[in-house]
């Protein structure tokens, strides 16, 4: 993979709205930014009630995530094009699941809703509805995502990549700074993790910065590219973001989203945490 | 199921409606709420701005959109941080040294 065949840019997608077997895709954590306006044409996707379960702690198995697509009309064979909010986190934990459930052609819109505004380019209110399609998804992809045993396991072996923010990996901060403070997990990080905020991955105006400067970036961090990678952050959308920098732009192999992230292993008895600003031992 | 609405944005990272007041589930003597308008430097409330709240070593930490009326608000920690605003009206930063409450502060963009 590489930016070419993983990413569009915003007049890219302006110029191709209308070609077919070409399906844009809103993904959003506040579906009302869509109704308040999108891309001509994009159907939406609302990352909670469409793709997570809604009994189980878990995304959409299989028969979910084709029902969901058969039933917002996109096929096998169309092109998708994934844009959303919060500099596509999202939109990237959507492209996550596509690989995983091996949909060929996925691509992220860069800089998402953020870069498409602040462009000025045109958002439309008018409903978008796409004849039903027979969606057949692959078996899912465990190669790209990371369980708890392993990641305890990876303590001092693999590469952790911590993408959350410097007060969350320290411990300061328990979630994101836009949302309430109080959570039930342990704040703190996982042993050996190195720091690498999805932020510094991202330009102000959410599209993605060069390869050379990525590639700089992790190296800077310490990412040793011998090994495996396991990246992850609260609830696996902005380590979606970070897993799609690594394997998709600079295409380095085997890297895994841990998606359970902080809410799982900050609330596990008994796994180690480290608090502070290094890395700390295995 | 009696869960308040919040409950589900706080269970992801769902940004959540910037004009709302705040849930009674927060606890004040606990948060650190930073909060404000947009404006133009004509003064004008200016929605869908983009603000992210940089800490003490510029590094973002989070991001929101203001609402139709201007407005943000960040769950931050007591120290210093760094408020930075874009628009299709011009950029702008403020800054903040705040401790546990609600500190509002006013963030001005220009060309």
């Amino acid at each position: 993979m590489s930016r070419d065949t993983a990413l569009v840019s915003a007049e890219w997608a302006e110029k191709n709205l209308d070609a077919p077997g070409v399906v844009f895709v809103e993904v959003d954590e506040d579906t009302s930014a869509y109704d308040t306006g999108h891309i001509a044409g994009a159907i939406k996707l609302d990352w909670k009630t469409d793709l997570q379960d809604p009994v189980r702690r878990d995304f959409v198995n299989k028969a979910q995530f084709e029902a969901l697509l058969s039933e917002r009309g996109i096929s096998n064979d169309d092109t998708v094009i994934l844009y959303g909010g919060n500099n596509n986190w999202f939109a990237a934990y959507a492209y996550w699941y596509f690989k995983l459930y091996g949909h060929r052609e996925v691509k992220l819109l860069d800089g998402g809703r953020k870069k498409w505004e602040l462009d000025a380019r045109p958002l439309v209110t008018d409903a978008v509805t796409r004849p039903a399609t027979q969606y057949v998804a692959q078996e899912p992809d465990n190669s790209i995502r990371a369980f708890r045993d392993e990641v305890v396991a990876a303590i001092g072996t693999k590469n952790l990549v911590d993408v959350r923010s410097p007060d969350e990996y320290a411990g300061r901060l328990l979630a994101p700074a836009h949302l309430p403070q109080e959570q039930a997990q342990r704040g703190g990080h996982i042993p050996t993790a190195i720091s690498v905020p999805w932020s510094k991955a991202a330009n102000e105006d959410g599209t993605f910065k060069s390869d050379d400067e990525l590639r700089k970036i992790y190296g800077d961090a310490g990412l040793d590219d011998g090994k495996e990678t396991i990246a992850y952050c609260r609830i696996g959308e902005r380590s979606s973001h970070s897993w799609f920098v690594l394997q998709e732009l600079l295409g380095h192999p085997n890297v895994k989203n841990y998606d359970g992230s902080w809410t799982e292993y900050g609330s596990l008895i008994g796994v180690p945490i480290v608090l502070g600003d290094e890395p700390g031992e295995a | 199921m009696t869960a308040p609405a919040s409950a589900a944005t706080a269970a992801g990272c769902a940004a959540p409606d910037q004009a709302a007041p705040l849930p009674a589930s927060i606890d004040l003597e606990k948060e650190t709420v930073i909060t404000g308008v947009v404006r133009s430097a004509q003064g004008d409330a200016v929605p869908g701005a983009y603000v992210r709240l940089l800490d003490s070593t510029g590094e973002f930490t989070a991001e929101v959109v203001t609402s139709p009326a201007g407005q943000f608000r960040f769950f931050a920690a007591p120290g210093n941080w760094t408020l930075r605003a874009l628009s299709r009206h011009g950029n702008g930063d403020a800054a903040v040294t705040a401790g546990r409450g609600v500190h509002e502060v006013p963030v001005t963009v220009t060309d």
